[in-house]
């Protein structure tokens, strides 16, 4: 079973702080590590490839320094890295970053999966991994909390939803992107590191892909930006003094006349 | 202070740092209180390579020596000195097979201890023999092909757990600390069984045992070297597991400097941060001080031993004895600084002091370690 893992280096902090003129992320002084939802993606491939064989390739686009998001993937038991990396894709939204992902993907040859985590910790969209589907034109299924059961040219999942599971049956080759509930990530290996440590990332730059300019960096986003802020702490509230009888019957009282 | 280690040891270092921090941390309070075989973070630490680090690569080891076990060591223990202990520990019972093992023998077992399958165990301790080693009861009669053990083993780290174990018996008592052997004992050998858990005050996570042996017939291949080597073989060990101890000593002192900075810059008193005064500052910086001072000798000593340096036992002695002194005393400031709350379980400060206080007393109490100084120094002079 060939796997492809998408995954996207981030800040390591949840209190992103932001540049109110450049409306960007301020991420000088950040510790970048892989986004933690994509750490169960990594997991969920490597005991795939340990189970059925095959081969692990984990994908990102970044800067350079995305390379040790990489490595730290092939320390967990991925066996090849790809980084996607050209000033052309700058500035990509989830439409340019899904629609490069695909691209890169082609390159890369065939494959009979591709995982990633629901969303990224930082921007919290949950598009791209829907957006490569939509860009390969092939199956997806998203909050992947278990897979149940993998044939010849299919696969069946549980997905998560609010309350409860769904069970669905997708044919191969297929998009998963996966949640916390799915497995619980391994500390890499002393000789995982070590081959980590060695291992050739390949990068993929416009000139190898040779996609449409059109739908590439900021100029291919549609989104646009209009705004981002931290919204405000809630302030105010009111505080219950007194024996504890006394506050659960004022809170009571309270609760009783918020009920319209 | 940079050390100036190899990539291969921040990697070690790093990945303990890891393990410690998200697997150790979140369970050291409960297994404190439990006192439970920490066998999940055993198994983590087995995956992670890291019980092969001093073991032979033909053996499945990764062949890398004493100071990367004591990297290894050093960050365990920061979160929690009890788990640490078991992984150390293990160390203790492969040694002798690893520097004294024929080939058979390490064929036999130490990939499985590589591996972390399997745990060790090293035992000579009893009720009567504790610093004076001579003084060692349990016997191993020969018996055509066999060596029949019988006596009593207390105090043994990972005992019960342990699968496999090396215990120093008297195959001739008539020659006194010449008439003893080491021999390896496998768990489930009829005749070896265990005695009594200790409840200790410290390093809670660690199994310690009695090991009983009665008429206990193991094959004459589970002598290790030669018959009245097992002083040797147990000096030759302490030498080589010394600086683990003194290892799990620094962790538990860096440790407990890390809580009591972060505490002491959170505590607010008489309107400021406790860290703003400088009583608390000088006494952090004494602990800084002494946890680097430490640190620097025993790395030195670890890297000594790697370099195949002839004679370190008074170097290991020198870094258990320094570091287990300075674990002590700076995890009790450390408890001093939380105050009221360093004295209270809800702080890790308490448990850091608890578990630091071992240190001072297994693998030859800090005496012993000054008499083995002490002894050196006057050899050298008397050789000038």
């Amino acid at each position: 079973m060939n796997i492809i893992v998408c995954i996207k280096q981030v800040p390591e902090t949840t209190e992103v702080r932001i540049n109110p003129e450049t409306n960007t992320l301020i991420r000088e002084g950040v510790k970048s590590i892989i986004n933690p939802f994509d750490m169960y993606a990594i997991e969920e491939a490597v005991r795939l490839k340990e189970k059925f064989g095959g081969k692990v390739s984990v994908l990102t686009m970044g800067p350079p320094q995305a390379e040790a998001a990489l490595r730290e993937a092939i320390s967990m038991g991925a066996d090849e890295g790809v980084l996607v990396c050209d000033r052309a894709f700058a500035g990509s939204d989830t439409w340019a970053t899904s629609y490069t992902l695909s691209g890169a993907i082609r390159k890369l040859g065939a494959f009979d999966l591709i995982l990633c985590g629901k969303q990224a910790s930082d921007g919290d969209t949950a598009q791209v991994g829907p957006g490569i589907s939509a860009h390969l034109d092939i199956p997806q299924v998203t909050y992947v909390k278990k897979i149940e059961e993998v044939k010849e040219k299919s696969m069946r999942v549980e997905r998560m939803l609010e309350e409860g599971y769904e069970v669905i049956e997708t044919p191969l080759p297929a998009v998963l992107t996966v949640v916390k509930e799915i497995n619980e990530p391994r500390i890499p290996s002393l000789k995982g590191m070590m081959r980590a440590k060695q291992a050739k990332i390949t990068f993929l730059t416009q000139k190898e892909l040779a996609l449409d300019p059109q739908q590439l960096g900021l100029a291919g986003s549609p989104t646009q930006v209009v705004k981002i802020f931290t919204p405000p702490q809630r302030t105010g509230g009111e505080m219950l003094k007194g024996e504890i009888p006394e506050i659960a019957e004022k809170l009571a009282e309270l609760l009783r006349s918020e009920i319209p | 202070m940079d050390y100036l280690l190899s990539d291969e040891q921040k990697m070690i270092r790093e990945l303990a740092r890891k393990i410690a921090v998200e697997k150790i941390q979140p369970v050291a309070a409960k297994h404190d209180q439990t006192e439970e075989f920490p066998w999940e973070v055993i198994k983590i630490i087995a995956e992670s390579d890291l019980f092969g680090l001093f073991i032979p690569e033909e053996y499945g080891g990764m062949g890398v020596g004493v100071l990367n076990l004591c990297l290894a060591t050093e960050e365990l223990s920061r979160a929690c000195g009890g788990i640490a202990v078991c992984y150390a520990a293990s160390a203790l019972g492969t040694f002798p097979i690893v520097l004294f093992g024929n080939d058979e023998q390490k064929k036999k077992y130490l990939p499985d201890l590589a591996k972390g399958k399997k745990v060790a165990a090293f035992g000579i301790t009893e009720p009567e023999a504790g610093s004076d080693a001579s003084g060692i009861k349990t016997t191993a009669r020969k018996e055509g092909d066999h060596y029949v053990l019988n006596g009593l083993k207390h105090f043994i780290t990972n005992g019960g757990d342990a699968e496999t174990y090396v215990v120093i018996a008297m195959t001739d008592k008539t020659k006194g600390a010449r008439g003893a052997s080491a021999f390896i004992v496998e768990k489930g050998t009829p005749g070896f069984t265990f005695g009594k858990k200790e409840d200790k005050l410290g390093i809670r996570a660690s199994s310690t045992r009695e090991l009983v042996f009665t008429d206990c017939k193991i094959p004459k291949e589970n002598l290790l070297a030669k018959e009245g080597m097992g002083f040797i073989v147990t000096m030759k060990t302490f030498d080589m597991s010394r600086p683990g101890v003194a290892a799990q000593a620094l962790g538990i002192a860096q440790g407990s400097l890390d809580v009591a900075v972060k505490y002491s810059r959170e505590r607010q008193q008489f309107g400021k941060p406790i860290s703003s005064f400088q009583g608390i500052q000088w006494m952090l910086a004494d602990m800084a001080t002494e946890v680097e001072a430490a640190r620097a000798l025993v790395y030195s000593c670890a890297r000594a031993i790697d370099a195949k340096v002839k004679d370190v036992a008074k170097d290991s002695a020198m870094a258990k004895l320094f570091a287990s002194d300075v674990a002590m005393k700076v995890s009790t400031d450390a408890v001093q600084i939380l105050g009221g709350y360093g004295y209270m379980k809800d702080y890790p400060a308490e448990k850091f002091m608890r578990d630091a206080k071992i240190t001072q007393i297994y693998e030859g109490t800090n005496q012993i370690q000054r008499n083995i100084i002490a002894l050196q120094l006057i050899k050298e002079m008397a050789k000038q």
